[in-house]
């Protein structure tokens, strides 16, 4: 037998178009007739309308329309946010597509001027005058709340979001008993995605038909489809999404936004079709961003470090409105994260979501786990200086032994499996730890700061039991359908309703399929991201298309193996119960030479010349699968650095990342999904931050001030792997798209930190800049 | 990111191009359009005329003589980074032009394009007065005639995006004198991750006698609106060997050097700036002479 496909790293088949420029992205599509949008933003973070010209821009060459939020009041119906979490008295505060009496941040749109061509409407922007009166504005989530803030939304006091507990044992006790507490206050700084790809929509309106098309870069078109057609009234039947190539998202592609409703607007509005893609400039300001938490964090233990408590009260920035999942990211994903890969008795999670005049705020690679994780590991390395404990042995006194089937965590969740354990001395090992803490000590002696950061995490993802999700608020479900259909020729499509955008499924459901029914993987074709030819599906996020899509996929594989093991027996004319299959041939038991491929089944069940009785023809299969659990994958990651004392300088000199996530389909891409996550990680630990000033102007506005990582600054990422199915998935995967994100923050941060620990230094604020590290070593404040 | 309306005049020779100057008020020659094109699409250049020199072929290439390296402003600076001649001549200029922004910049950013817009956090500005470099620059005199001038890169930079060049001129050679076998240099720079522009950066060339300094050019970019030379720097190492405490004090004259507008942002403060300067020029002597760090 040749090497099995499942488990085989095979190129990826996205590469080729990707690479060679010739994918189709939203703002490819042409389509005749088609006029061009652009929206005019608030240039202020706050701001009374008091009066809007728009004559002269509609008077301007090839303008066609100029609308603004009075005409679309009525019409579009408010944007909902669709992750109410229970018990938290969510303020869904009125979020119009067009701002008509107030802005709320930069960003928020005024005006949209459709025109024959983008300059036009471009320079039409330019002749709207708008007259406005200046409001203070607060961008701080903490200060927000706080007793003279500017109120943002008259309907939530405070500017307050909400508020969301939850607790796990009784961690007030915890801490009157607690030997040592440890206490931290954790700045999460608000980060901007710069997807590769900025946000983009066509729509096209058949009103003959009353049919509404919609070219959308979006990681789940079928939430799109929903909430646009709660949002414009058209029938969900008549509305179709499209969601082309989509040139990475990272979450900032699963917000329903107001700007492809304002496009579909426009087009219904003129009967024409109408483009409108976002500059980058734009992206920055009116794509949402990621984590904005200020927490305070104490952590009890006991003399010997085992941990027994843990709280934290967290002001997390909404934005100025509650985007589409906003909610349940820093509640659902974070606050119950809070035991990691850890035994912690008695913890508590006191979540404040709060209005800031700023862009909202939506998941961003790992929502809400990266700041879990960071907190945690954080505290257990403030805990270890504090008993004078390698960090390592803090972490080894705590993790949650092996398990196989379940452990429950006091906060409530039932983590699947884990052997953090394995994973922690597989890295200890490959780095050679203890070796690495006597180079620190030497190298310390000369005068050189080097540092070692050390992080355990274990994480939630594979979004997850519909009625898990109901229970916590989010307003739809969270169960996927896979439809595998065989040809004549014995070709096969698979059609999918999770949206993957860069993280290889086409290639990855192909070896699903190939291991379950035997067909070369070039036999197979994904079909993904459009309503129209799809079935119902959730969409790409909270690294659940591989796990909940996936196992759609290979039950879907599994029913029509099944299907082609009757008919096979009816034409081997064999008892049903004596026919078997392997490798892609159903065979009579004990002759393997009595068999027919599962090329002969696809061609005879698409024929139908000759089936048992009572069988359809066709073969091809549709699964709804909802799981039974998440997944929990986990790991262990060593960032290793070098502090350069006379300027602050930090040179990323090694990392490690140990993950696990269950069985692997294609090593290749699992170790493309922990680079990429492992580098936008360590970004927000070093470059990456939103800036604003104190009038709540962004001033880290484009990529010459927004640092991304760059291949040059980053040392190889070495990957290496422990394999813990997951026991109820049914391909014993979780995981993978976000671990690298979730763990590479705090193991970089803690490597600075550690390599300063000789001078007393306890935590500095991200992105840690060589300013800010040059100040805390000569502590110049 | 969408330019307002300009007019575009593709020219081909530098008789031409001071002809379109002429004819246009308020038109920008444009070489590479690695700085001018950024600012047309954030509209914050909105100039009547782009008067598009890249292909004037006069002002592309380089060529050595006995005592000069002769660079065509149009000349890319990967074509500076790549060239056998220039490593040979003056590695200054190969090593920073191979330090400047990444690939893409490389291959279309122009040495003649980056002066002229004379960003105070570009790398050329530093090195080129640590080189003391001179600019040749044409212009229109008095019946239409062709004057050509020259001037020092001490003249040349004038201040944050501000040179000598006049609104009806172009720059027509940069020319860069010979480096002797005595000479050596090092550009050590702390980069922007962002732009990979410089936050605080030193050039030095320096002449040796054994491991005596005899001559010193060190000259500092990022820091102020125009590059700054650093007399006192120079001066301490002039006649001094080279020894790790003599570098160290030398480094530290800097701050006299310092005492006029350091410029700070969000990335890096002002005072972290004048703090860092002297170990950039630390790290400058040290690989221009070709010590091992201590």
């Amino acid at each position: 037998m040749t090497t099995r496909i499942f488990g085989s790293g095979i190129r990826r088949r996205e590469d080729p178009r990707l690479i060679t420029g010739k994918a189709t992205y939203t703002d490819d599509i042409k389509l005749p007739g088609m006029v061009y949008a652009a929206i005019l933003r608030s240039p202020h973070a706050h701001a009374r309308i008091r009066s809007i010209d728009t004559s002269a821009a509609a008077a301007a060459p090839g303008v066609l329309a100029v609308y603004t939020g009075a005409d679309v009041e009525g019409v579009l119906k408010p944007i909902p946010c669709a992750w109410v979490v229970p018990n938290s008295d969510v303020k869904q505060v009125a979020y119009p597509a067009i701002a008509k009496d107030v802005v709320r941040y930069v960003g928020d749109a005024v005006a949209v001027v459709v025109a024959e061509d983008r300059y036009q409407a471009e320079d039409a922007l330019e002749l709207i005058s708008v007259d406005y009166e200046v409001l203070p504005a607060v961008i701080n989530p903490e200060a927000a709340l706080g007793p003279n803030a500017p109120q943002l939304h008259a309907d939530a006091p405070k500017n307050q979001a909400f508020h969301w507990v939850a607790s796990g044992g009784n961690v007030d006790d915890a801490f009157k008993s607690a030997e040592v507490v440890v206490k931290d206050t954790i700045v999460q700084q608000k980060l901007i995605p710069n997807a590769m790809e900025p946000r983009s929509a066509v729509a096209s309106w058949l009103a003959p038909m009353g049919e509404l098309t919609i070219w959308n870069s979006t990681q789940n078109p079928h939430i799109v489809r929903f909430i646009t057609c709660l949002v414009t009234g058209v029938p969900e039947h008549k509305i179709r999404i499209i969601a082309p190539e989509v040139g990475g998202g990272f979450g900032s592609k699963i917000a329903v936004y107001p700007w492809e409703m304002i496009v579909a607007f426009c087009a219904m509005k003129l009967g024409l079709p109408v483009k409108w893609t976002e500059t980058r400039t734009e992206n920055y300001v009116a794509t949402t961003h990621g984590r904005d938490h200020i927490e305070r964090v104490e952590l009890a233990a006991t003399r010997s470090g085992k941990i027994t408590g843990l709280r934290a009260t967290v002001y997390a920035g909404m934005g100025a409105y509650l985007s589409t999942a906003g909610p349940g990211i820093p509640t659902i994903l974070h606050g119950l994260m809070y035991s990691g890969p850890y035994a912690i008795p008695n913890i508590r999670a006191d979540v404040y979501g709060v209005f800031t005049n700023s862009t909202p705020v939506e998941a961003y690679r790992g929502a809400g786990r990266p700041e879990a994780t960071f907190l945690l590991e954080r505290m257990i390395d403030l805990l270890a200086v504090q008993l004078n404990l390698d960090p390592v042995e803090v972490r080894r006194r705590n993790l949650i032994p092996k398990f196989d089937n379940g452990y429950d965590v006091a906060i409530g969740l039932k983590y699947d499996s884990g052997d953090y354990q394995k994973a922690l001395d597989t890295a200890l090992t490959h780095t050679s730890y203890n070796r690495l803490r006597q180079e620190q000590q030497q190298l310390r002696q000369h005068g050189k700061y080097m540092g070692i950061g050390v992080v355990c995490y274990c994480e939630i993802c594979g979004l997850g039991p519909s009625q898990v999700a109901g229970a916590v608020g989010f307003g739809g479900g969270l169960w996927e359908s896979a439809i595998v259909r065989f040809y004549a020729t014995g070709k096969v499509n698979v059609f999918v309703g999770t949206s993957p955008h860069g993280q290889g499924e086409e290639t990855t459901f192909a070896q699903i399929i190939a291991d379950e029914l035997g067909v070369p993987v070039d036999d197979v074709e994904v079909v993904h991201g459009d309503t129209d030819l799809t079935p119902m599906g959730w969409g790409t996020y909270g690294s659940r298309t591989t796990v909940v899509g996936g196992a759609a996929v290979a039950l879907s594989a599994r029913k029509i193996r099944e299907k082609g093991r009757l008919l096979a027996a009816h034409l081997l004319e064999a008892a049903e119960a004596d026919v078997e299959y392997a490798d892609g041939k159903f065979f009579v038991r004990g002759s393997p030479d009595k068999s027919k491929t599962i090329q002969d089944i696809a061609l005879m069940a698409n024929v139908a010349w000759n089936m048992p009785q009572g069988m359809e023809p066709g073969l091809e299969a549709t699964t709804f699968y909802d799981p039974p659990n998440f997944t929990f994958p986990f790991g262990t990651h060593i960032a290793v650095v070098i502090v350069d004392p006379d300027n602050g300088h930090i040179d990323l000199t090694k990392y490690v990342a140990v993950d696990d996530c269950g069985r692997q389909i294609n090593p290749m891409v699992v170790e493309g999904q922990i680079h990429g996550g492992v580098v936008q990680g360590v970004g927000q630990a070093l470059w990456e931050g939103a800036v604003y000033d104190q009038n709540g102007q962004l001033l880290t506005g484009s990529m010459l001030d927004y640092a991304l990582p760059r291949a040059h600054l980053l040392p190889d990422v070495e990957t290496l792997s422990t394999t813990t199915p997951s026991p109820h998935n049914p391909l014993g995967v979780k995981g993978i798209g976000e671990t690298g994100t979730i763990a590479s923050t705090p193991a970089v941060y803690n490597a600075v930190i550690d390599a300063l620990r000789h001078l007393g230094v306890t935590g500095l604020e991200m992105p840690l800049t060589p300013e800010k590290v040059w100040r805390a070593i000569h502590q110049q404040g | 990111m969408f330019a307002a309306k300009f007019e575009y005049y593709k020219v081909n020779s530098v008789a031409e191009a001071l002809q379109t100057l002429r004819a246009h008020n308020g038109a920008k020659l444009m070489a590479g359009g690695h700085s001018l094109i950024p600012l047309l699409k954030l509209r914050l250049a909105r100039p009547a005329a782009l008067v598009d020199i890249s292909g004037i072929l006069d002002l592309q290439g380089i060529s050595v003589d006995d005592t000069t390296v002769h660079i065509g402003p149009l000349t890319t600076h990967q074509t500076i980074a790549a060239s056998e001649a220039v490593a040979r001549v003056c590695p200054l200029m190969a090593e920073v032009a191979g330090e400047i922004g990444d690939p893409q910049v490389r291959n279309r950013g122009t040495i003649g394009g980056n002066v002229s817009h004379a960003d105070p956090a570009s790398d050329w500005p530093t090195a080129l007065t640590a080189l003391n470099a001179q600019f040749v620059i044409q212009g229109t005199g008095a019946l239409h005639r062709r004057v050509t001038r020259t001037v020092a890169a001490a003249d040349f930079f004038t201040g944050a995006l501000s040179t000598s060049l006049g609104e009806h001129e172009i720059l027509t050679e940069i020319q860069v004198p010979v480096m002797n076998t005595a000479q050596h240099s090092a550009y050590a720079k702390m980069a922007h991750p962002a732009t990979f522009f410089s936050v605080v950066s030193a050039a030095v060339v320096i002449s040796m006698s054994g491991n005596r300094c005899t001559q010193a050019s060190v000259v500092l970019g990022g820091l102020a609106p125009k590059p700054v030379r650093a007399a006192s720097v120079e001066e301490a190492l002039i006649g001094q060997d080279l020894t790790a405490d003599n570098i160290a004090a030398a480094a530290a004259q800097v701050s006299n050097d310092l005492a006029g507008e350091v410029m700070g942002d969000i990335y890096a403060s002002a005072e972290y700036r004048r703090a860092v300067a002297p170990v950039e020029v630390k790290h400058a002597i040290y690989h221009a002479a070709g010590l091992a760090h201590s």
